[in-house]
């Protein structure tokens, strides 16, 4: 038992970390492909060099954030058959044709055009170029509509029956299954997250440089489209993810128990515990600062609603309080923080100080990892508390897991850790590099075009 | 249609899918295993360029195999991917190092020498594992109930490490091929040079793994030497002999789409014998294409999409090698 608990949590850690890394790379891709294509999108209209060089000046990066994606990615693909053999031999007929439309209707179209995208300008012109690129932005958004449909499933399964071999099989309608009931929330909200993300790295990118030199036209360009982009956008993911957590408290209770730090039950008015320590052991809070009668507000709308604890869950039910307490608060805070620096450059472009104000450049070079930390905390908030299921209330993470020795899971593991440090620590470093080089009136890689 | 033709039809488009990878990751695997044979600079360059625009492409395949599979065929993926933990293990790992060269490379000039043994060794071990991988499915594995009943060190066998250096040779050859088709001057050169041993070296590999394969097992033994599996047997190795012939003398002369056509055509062969050594299994003696299937509603909720996409698929993938046909410039893509 103690081995196979062993192997369990290997295989957890595996996941945990091969996940981790890939979605750092979607998350910047898919909000980076559809900033080029607005790019491109600009110089095709107005004809501004600006746009142009912009263009080419990210597409260089895109092109290393897009194939560590696509790597990484091929191992997550494996991965479900090797380490979670039983999950996929009984979710398959469910998880595997949504996986499929995924492969077949987004991988391969932005692997289609990526070349003509990265190498072929001069091949196809301008405007079947342009073509290119929006297939590629395209590709990417419906990747992530596939994939967040097969995980909403998870979270929230719909439309299922189970067949003689204890299957899940489709019950009738695909439409029920794909979309299930926390599917277009989870959407939304993570398609604006990545939106958010690449906004606040291009925005670092621009106000690093702008800290040097506001004179540079590239500098000042995507500085002010990234600052419009955390202005508009996010107070529009607050809204999102309230209306996230409103449909998770409905379907997942348990999570927003875990996520709020309420082990006990309230009668009327449940506080807002704002920080404190969880104790999962003694099933209370410790040291823990509130705000009376702010939770039910915020999850019931209304001050004296009141709302149960993990007190009403069975205690094998629970999912790691502590790690989805905290990783909740990190990902709220960063919004808020990125809400902030939106207002701030609001603030600055209404004073038209927008580019010579440094306090606002040092402020938005600080916040630009902000958004691929918002991003995985997220995702351990939504992962974690679905636990200790897969398939949320149907089916256990510990009858889930392949037939594997801790030997052999360890192995791999180590592999993993190893080669991913190496490569993708790498490909981070050039990243940076191509960064901390300001964009030039006359980028020039992958290719120069002939306009 | 019913379950039965379904099921078929799958099995259909899953090995259409591994066939298409097959040829089109292989040659660009392939060039990565003969990388470091070529020299420093514009040799490499032009080799690299040569795959750059298309390798992501063809590497999708890969996933639409894996992914197809635990679509179609759940149970087999849920069984195959545990007995085959450690090569594809190796397999993912080596693809990581391979598909992250063709960016670092132009990145970092200082250790480019580095990225490109890391692609050259990269595809080698990717190869080496999908050919172990194709051996240790074909020598059988073993199940009890709906889960691998093996060990993990199962799949290591003299037919998977057989099968292993096949394909080793196979893909280098493909890659060769390529280059003599998508490059002139010394790269040109140098990828004639190689591939006439290498053909000699495809064709001893076809013949160590077909003479092999019928020994595994009886099943294998009856499909190739009674009838009517005999005739296949008998006039396979005469076609086999007659395509390595041609692609041996087109290697040293004639039009450069030649011999990749003919190394082609090669491994379709190849293909063929192995589904008919296979058929109807997806595990040899034990796990059916009909036992392991996904429900009729999840065959054909996917068969709709798989019927307008792939077609289309195969038209932007197909328009792609259109816009970087011809000879690889000089000056590169980069």
């Amino acid at each position: 038992m103690t081995g196979t608990m062993t192997a369990l949590n290997l295989a957890r850690a595996q996941f945990a970390f091969t996940v981790s890394f890939h979605f750092i790379f979607p998350s910047f891709s898919i909000g980076l492909a559809s900033y080029l294509a607005v790019l491109e999108g600009m110089w095709l209209k107005t004809g501004k060099p600006v746009y142009d060089n912009l263009y080419r000046y990210w597409l260089k990066i895109f092109s290393i954030v897009f194939a560590m994606g696509v790597v990484s990615g091929i191992v997550m693909s494996y991965q479900f058959g090797t380490n979670w053999s039983v999950f996929s031999d009984k979710a398959g007929p469910i998880i595997g044709p949504l996986m499929a439309y995924e492969v077949l209707s987004a991988f391969f179209l932005e692997a289609g055009f990526l070349g003509v995208m990265l190498f072929g300008i001069k091949k196809v012109g301008p405007k079947l170029h342009f073509f290119a690129t929006c297939m590629v932005a395209f590709g990417t958004l419906l990747s992530a509509t596939w994939i967040l449909a097969a995980n909403s499933w998870m979270q929230t399964p719909a439309g299922w029956t189970m067949n003689e071999s204890g299957q899940f099989v489709p019950g009738g309608s695909w439409l029920a299954i794909i979309f299930n009931p926390s599917f277009p929330y989870r959407l939304v909200h993570t398609v604006i997250a990545a939106f958010l993300t690449t906004a606040f790295a291009v925005g670092a990118v621009g106000a690093r440089h702008l800290l040097r030199d506001r004179s540079n036209a590239g500098s000042r360009t995507m500085f002010s489209m990234a600052m419009w982009m955390a202005a508009l956008i996010a107070p529009v993911q607050i809204l999102a993810g309230d209306a996230q957590g409103l449909n998770t408290q409905e379907h997942q209770p348990a999570k927003v128990m875990a996520m709020e730090g309420h082990f006990l039950s309230y009668t009327g008015g449940a506080p807002l515990v704002l920080v404190g320590i969880p104790d999962e052991e003694h099933g209370r809070m410790r040291f823990d600062v509130e705000i009376p009668r702010l939770s039910s507000l915020i999850l019931a709308h209304d001050l004296n609603a009141p709302l149960a604890g993990l007190d009403t869950v069975p205690r094998s039910d629970w999912p790691p309080v502590a790690i989805i307490f905290w990783s909740f608060r990190l990902m709220v805070a960063l919004g808020m923080a990125m809400l902030g620096l939106g207002l701030f450059s609001l603030l600055a472009r209404m004073c038209g100080r927008l580019y010579d104000w440094k306090p606002l450049h040092r402020c938005a070079l600080a916040m630009g990892p902000a958004g691929f930390v918002a991003v995985i905390a997220g995702w351990v908030t939504t992962e974690v508390g679905r636990q200790p299921f897969t398939i949320y209330h149907l089916l256990r993470t510990v009858d889930s897991v392949s037939p594997i020795a801790t030997p052999a899971v360890t192995g791999s593991l180590l592999a993993f850790i190893v080669v991913y440090f190496a490569a993708f620590v790498s490909g981070a470093v050039y990243i940076l590099k191509l960064m901390a080089a300001p964009p030039s009136s006359h980028e020039t890689a992958p290719q120069a075009p002939h306009p | 249609m019913t379950h039965a033709t379904l099921t078929i039809v799958w099995a259909g488009i899953i090995v259409f899918a591994v066939a298409m990878y097959v040829v089109m990751d292989g040659f660009d695997l392939g060039i990565g295993i003969l990388f470091t044979r070529f020299k420093v600079g514009a040799e490499r360059d032009a080799a690299m360029n040569s795959i750059a625009p298309v390798w992501d492409g063809n590497e999708t395949w890969l996933v639409m195999g894996g992914g197809g599979l635990m679509a179609a065929f759940p149970l087999a993926y849920a069984v195959l991917l545990p007995a085959l933990y450690a090569p594809l293990t190796a397999m993912l790992l080596g693809l990581i190092f391979r598909g992250v060269a063709f960016e670092f490379r132009w990145r970092d000039p200082g250790h480019r020498a580095r990225w490109d043994a890391g692609f050259c060794l990269g595809s080698m071990v990717a190869t080496f594992a999908q050919g172990v991988t194709l051996g240790a499915m074909l020598q059988g594995i073993k199940i009890s109930g709906r889960a691998y009943a093996g060990g993990y060190w199962d799949w290591i066998t003299p037919f998977s490490a057989l099968t292993g250096a096949s394909l080793v040779i196979g893909y280098a050859l493909l890659g060769a091929c390529w280059l003599i088709w998508k490059t002139s001057g010394l790269v040109h050169a140098e990828a004639r040079r190689l591939a006439r041993p290498l053909s000699l070296g495809m064709l001893a590999a076809i013949a160590g793994v077909s003479a092999y394969t019928p020994f595994l097992n009886a099943r294998y033994y009856d499909t190739w030497f009674t009838w009517p599996g005999l005739t296949a047997s008998a006039s396979m190795p005469l076609i086999v002999a007659g395509i390595g012939f041609a692609l041996y003398r087109r290697i040293g002369q004639g039009h450069d789409s030649r011999p990749f056509l003919l190394t082609l055509s090669l491994f379709a062969l190849s293909l063929l014998g192995l589904a008919i050594s296979m058929w109807p299994d997806l595990i040899p003696g034990s796990l059916s294409i009909w036992d392991a299937a996904a429900p009729k509603s999840s065959q054909i909720f996917m068969l709709v999409g798989a019927c307008v996409l792939m077609p289309t698929i195969l038209g932007y993938t197909a328009w792609s090698y259109w816009v970087f046909r011809g000879k690889v410039a000089d000056d590169g893509y980069h």
